[in-house]
């Protein structure tokens, strides 16, 4: 068998994934379940527990310096709490962080969720293998960008 | 990222840009030029900072502490900074941090800034990012730097007598009077909490601390004698007593000139564990290179094999002085 890929940068750090529930939802099962296999997988993680603001969970991307933030929502209020999320995020000057959500979406908002910018959407019945290999791949993508802004830059 | 850019973020970030906060702590949690780069121009803006250690058994209540103190500290207008040093899975070397999840309903006030550090997967080791983010978050103006670690390992009991003042967390049903103040860091306290005092036996976990405090050497013998607060977190009962304890601790390392000592040592410190990290670097390159020579030579020869050793040493410190970057 092949090793699994990696979870670090070029520079070695280990990715770093913001796991958050926003609203009024008290269904963390899904979060605590990807974010479970997440650490499994290599990654860095960090839980911000239920019932944030999107204010809160930007902020919390923003101090922890993140690769990737990945929301679960299962109230309905998604395309409320996420255009409000990306909204933050930009204002924060944090919206080259992907973002991606998983939840009880209706597939007719897929389309208005990319449309804000959350760069996917998992619905239910998407394997953790699937979770993992985007959320890794999203990661990669943003460091690579980092490496080559910073070849820029200097 | 060369100097203009490292120089371009402090700039940020000393205007309130909390996104290029976020970016320096990163820089600067694994070893290399770029945390060197960072740490020299930071460096000279800080050393004003209190910085103060929460330690104790998992479990203690800890977080949640920590959140009331923060929430006084803000009511009494200092800009807080939290460290929070969360475990790693010693299996797959990832984390899940969730002590900033009892914290977040600052995550919204501009005034803090939480950070998580995993203990596991940094290339210069926990204590050396953990010091390194103590000079970032000080030359920026946190008044109050709160690192909070169960105290257990190396690294976290450097990191522990790294701060200022350090708080050791207990609460009632721990173990026995002494369990706690056997050995570690629990034996260097400043101020001892019983937390969840709300709960029965409180008082008797607070008296027997009590007695074991009275008793010699405990405490860091600098002539303070360390306080003991109940608390509940939970029901935010103390934590006025406990900040008091704090503050108080605080103006007495200044005006005894401990204050400026503790900053010393904690740079030596931190200069130490950038340099070892910068031999250990040179030292996992030579060894992965020589690894078919030395375990050929350990197949054939145990007993000379282990000399080896001082090759290994030597090559590494060749490394070294040629100035390559391991990294």
């Amino acid at each position: 068998m092949s090793s699994p890929p990696s979870t670090r940068g070029p520079e070695g750090r280990r990715y770093k994934v913001l796991v958050a529930k926003m609203g009024l939802d008290g269904h963390d099962r899904g979060a605590k379940v990807v974010a479970r296999a997440l650490r499994d997988a290599g990654f860095e993680v960090i839980y911000t527990g239920l019932r944030q603001t999107p204010e809160q969970v930007a902020m919390a991307a923003v101090q922890e310096d993140v690769d990737v933030i990945g929301v679960s929502i299962l109230n309905g209020a998604h395309l409320h709490l996420m255009r409000r999320l990306m909204r933050k995020l930009e204002e924060l000057g944090a919206d080259d962080i992907p973002v991606v959500l998983g939840g009880t979406i209706p597939v007719i908002d897929i389309e208005p969720l990319k449309k804000m910018g959350v760069r996917e959407v998992f619905l239910p019945g998407t394997s953790l293998a699937e979770i993992i290999e985007k959320v890794r791949r999203l990661a990669e993508e943003k460091r690579s960008r980092e490496e080559g802004l910073a070849k820029v830059e200097g | 990222m060369k100097a203009s850019s490292v120089d371009r973020l402090i700039e940020l970030a000393l205007e309130g840009k909390l996104r290029a906060l976020g970016r320096l702590l990163t820089l600067v949690e694994h070893p290399g030029p770029e945390a060197l780069e960072v740490l020299s121009r930071v460096a000279p803006r800080a050393g004003r900072a209190q910085v103060i250690g929460f330690t104790g058994i998992p479990g203690a209540g800890k977080s949640t502490l920590v959140s009331r103190v923060i929430t006084h500290l803000r009511r009494r207008g200092y800009k807080v900074a939290v460290l929070a040093i969360d475990p790693s899975s010693p299996y797959s070397g990832g984390s899940i941090m969730g002590d900033r999840l009892r914290m977040q309903e600052h995550a919204a006030d501009p005034g803090v800034f939480i950070r998580s550090i995993p203990t596991r997967g940094l290339k210069g080791g926990l204590s050396m990012a953990a010091l390194a983010m103590i000079e970032v978050f000080d030359a920026l103006g946190y008044d109050k730097i709160i690192i909070e670690t169960v105290g257990v390992g190396q690294s976290e009991v450097d990191v522990a007598h790294a701060a200022h003042t350090i708080v050791v967390v207990t609460m009632p049903g721990a173990g026995d009077d002494i369990q706690m103040l056997k050995a570690g860091v629990m034996e260097i306290g400043d101020i001892y909490v019983v937390n969840k005092s709300d709960k029965p036996e409180a008082n008797k976990t607070a008296a027997y601390l009590q007695f074991a405090l009275e008793k010699e050497g405990i405490g860091r013998g600098e002539g303070w004698t360390p306080r003991l607060v109940k608390t509940s977190a939970v029901m935010g009962q103390g934590i006025d007593v406990l900040v008091d304890a704090i503050e108080e601790h605080w103006r007495y390392l200044k005006d005894t000139g401990l204050a400026a000592r503790r900053v010393a040592s904690r740079r030596v410190l931190l200069t130490r564990l950038m340099a070892e990290a910068r031999l250990n670097a040179a030292l996992s390159e030579v060894l992965e290179e020589m690894r078919g020579e030395v375990e050929a030579a350990l197949e054939k020869d145990i007993s000379g094999a282990f000399t080896l050793s001082e090759v290994l040493a030597r090559r590494a410190a060749e490394r070294v002085l040629k100035g390559s970057r391991a990294g």
